[in-house]
């Protein structure tokens, strides 16, 4: 049962930068509709995990892959299209990076880029993607408007809604909450909740309590391995591995 | 020596260097106007050269240069932006990229008058467009081609890495991110090269000396395959070729030639200072 539900499925993965290896033999699954959250100290390899996922990685030089990353059974290296692999598995950034043209236009970009011209299909995408990640109301008067000029929240905000136009499958989150304040963050995090019942979430995070308030199963990453990987809540009470312990309660990192 | 005095002294020093440089293009501005400015006339800018050039205007030789920078400039902007966008956005840094920006390079140092001889060989006898503003344009086209490449490249590599990431991650491929990301944020820098080759086209005599510039043709081209006079060939040839000429009307086409290219800069500078402003990141 649990297998039917993999959303990924990733054997034997291996990442290396040149001859610097990034990751060493990852197996996991990650469930549909879960939050799935890795936590890690700083070059774990948690980042480069998830780019792995929308083959964001093969931008960065000298990159280079081995093992498998399968979406539903689909190998996202051999089976797919690098374009359609990346609608489908959209990512939001640590830096709320809209680009410097208008809320709505960011929004639509995507779909632009696939081709799309009706004005209502796109109307109705910044719309529903808006209330979807909660901006709507905030923005609804002034689309046209730069998304530089909203703030720092609004704008991963919006990074979100940016994705959600696509009606992506998997949403990737690399640390998006690392430049924002603490009510921002907790609006993020409120939508991610409830986001979930959509769609499946990767959350990499350097805040571990951030892992705990909103994970369903976590994975903790340390020196390009994957240490451990459990419930969230069994990993924040009862964590098998000494280093868990030792990062979840702060002891380094 | 106190630091008070120290730094007293290096300021000197580097206020001084700084007028060094203002100063000569002052002088040469402030001469260039004293003696020439009398010979601006309506007739002089807009009519034909008469008597062996000694009367009459210089329109052919206005109209032959614009025509040349215009011929260099369409052939060398959209080569050169497309060698930027491919040396930039598409090839990884291997020896055959290092090899084709080192080959750039070299190509701004050569000098004017071997372009000019290159041309001849080219242009002129091998393609047989002969002596013709075609030639001339495309020999121009060439010299000027690696300020637009090099312009264009920097422009490319301003526009923050991340735009092509965010767009690439929005499921765009490569071509549509350069299209619709990197290419509109990069159009001032490419815009500003592009006036910059201009200034250089218009204001060289030797690439043209062998491929278009005609001695005295008082006549206006009528196509591509036609030679024509142009500002800087006029002006050293009534300068050093034909003896009776009045100073000022030497003067004056300096003048001309100068404003020409100053006009191009100051379009340059205005257009790059009015898209920083709408800059915003």
């Amino acid at each position: 049962m649990v297998a039917a539900a993999a959303k990924f499925a990733i054997s034997g993965l291996h990442v290396h930068y040149g001859k610097i290896c990034a990751l060493r033999d990852l197996n996991l699954d990650i469930r549909a509709h879960e939050i799935f959250t890795v936590i890690g100290p700083a070059n774990s390899g948690k980042s480069t995990f998830l780019n792995c996922l929308n083959r964001l990685i093969d931008l960065a030089p000298a990159s280079r892959l081995s093992g498998e990353i399968r979406l539903d059974g689909v190998d996202i290296r051999a089976g797919l299209e690098v374009e359609s692999l990346r609608r489908k598995v959209g990512i939001v950034f640590a830096l709320p990076l809209p680009l410097p043209i208008s809320i709505y236009e960011n929004i639509v970009y995507g779909l632009r880029m696939q081709g799309i011209r009706d004005a209502a299909v796109l109307d109705e995408a910044v719309e529903r993607s808006l209330r979807e990640s909660y901006l709507w109301d905030e923005v609804k008067d002034r689309l046209r408007s730069p998304a530089m000029n909203l703030s720092g929240g609004q704008q991963q905000r919006l990074c979100m809604a940016r994705i959600l136009a696509g009606r992506p499958d998997v949403l990737l989150f690399d640390e998006p909450t690392s430049g924002l304040d603490p009510i921002s963050t907790a609006r993020i995090e409120e939508t991610m909740l409830v986001l979930k019942e959509k769609y499946t979430i990767v959350l990499v995070t350097n805040n571990v309590a951030q892992a705990a308030r909103v994970g369903d199963r976590t994975a903790f990453f340390l020196m390009s391995e994957m240490v451990e990987l459990s419930e969230t809540s069994r990993m924040f009470t009862t964590p098998v591995d000494q280093r868990t312990s030792d990062y979840i309660t702060g002891k380094f990192g | 020596m106190s630091p008070r005095l120290t730094q007293k002294i290096a300021f000197t020093v580097l206020f001084l260097a700084t007028l060094l440089v203002v100063l000569p293009v002052a002088v040469i501005l402030a001469i260039i106007v004293a003696k020439g400015a009398s010979a601006i006339s309506w007739e002089f800018l807009f009519s034909m050269p008469r008597d062996g050039m000694t009367a009459g205007g210089i329109f052919p030789a206005i109209l032959g240069t614009l025509y040349l920078v215009l011929g260099a400039v369409l052939f060398a902007v959209p080569l050169g932006v497309l060698a930027a966008v491919y040396l930039v956005e598409y090839s990884s840094d291997n020896r055959f990229s290092r090899l084709v920006k080192l080959a750039i390079v070299n190509l701004a140092g050569v000098p004017s008058v071997v372009y000019g001889l290159f041309g001849l060989g080219i242009f002129v006898t091998f393609f047989r467009f002969g002596a013709s503003i075609l030639s001339g344009s495309l020999t121009l086209g060439i010299m000027i081609l690696p300020v637009i490449i090099t312009s264009a490249r920097e422009a490319l590599e301003s526009v923050p890495r991340h735009f092509r990431t965010v767009s690439l991650s929005l499921g765009a491929s490569r071509w549509q991110t350069v299209r619709h990301s990197v290419l509109p944020h990069a159009l001032p820098g490419i815009l500003t090269g592009m006036i910059l080759g201009l200034g250089r086209a218009a204001g060289e005599t030797a690439p043209i000396l062998f491929t278009v510039a005609a001695f005295y043709l008082p006549r206006l081209p009528q196509s591509v395959f036609d030679q024509t006079m142009a500002l800087p060939y006029h002006l050293y040839v009534i300068s050093t070729q034909v003896p009776g000429i009045a100073e000022n009307v030497r003067y004056g086409t300096a003048l001309v030639l100068l404003a020409l290219v100053l006009l191009l800069n100051l379009a340059a500078i205005v257009l790059r200072y009015r898209f920083r402003k709408r800059k915003k990141w």
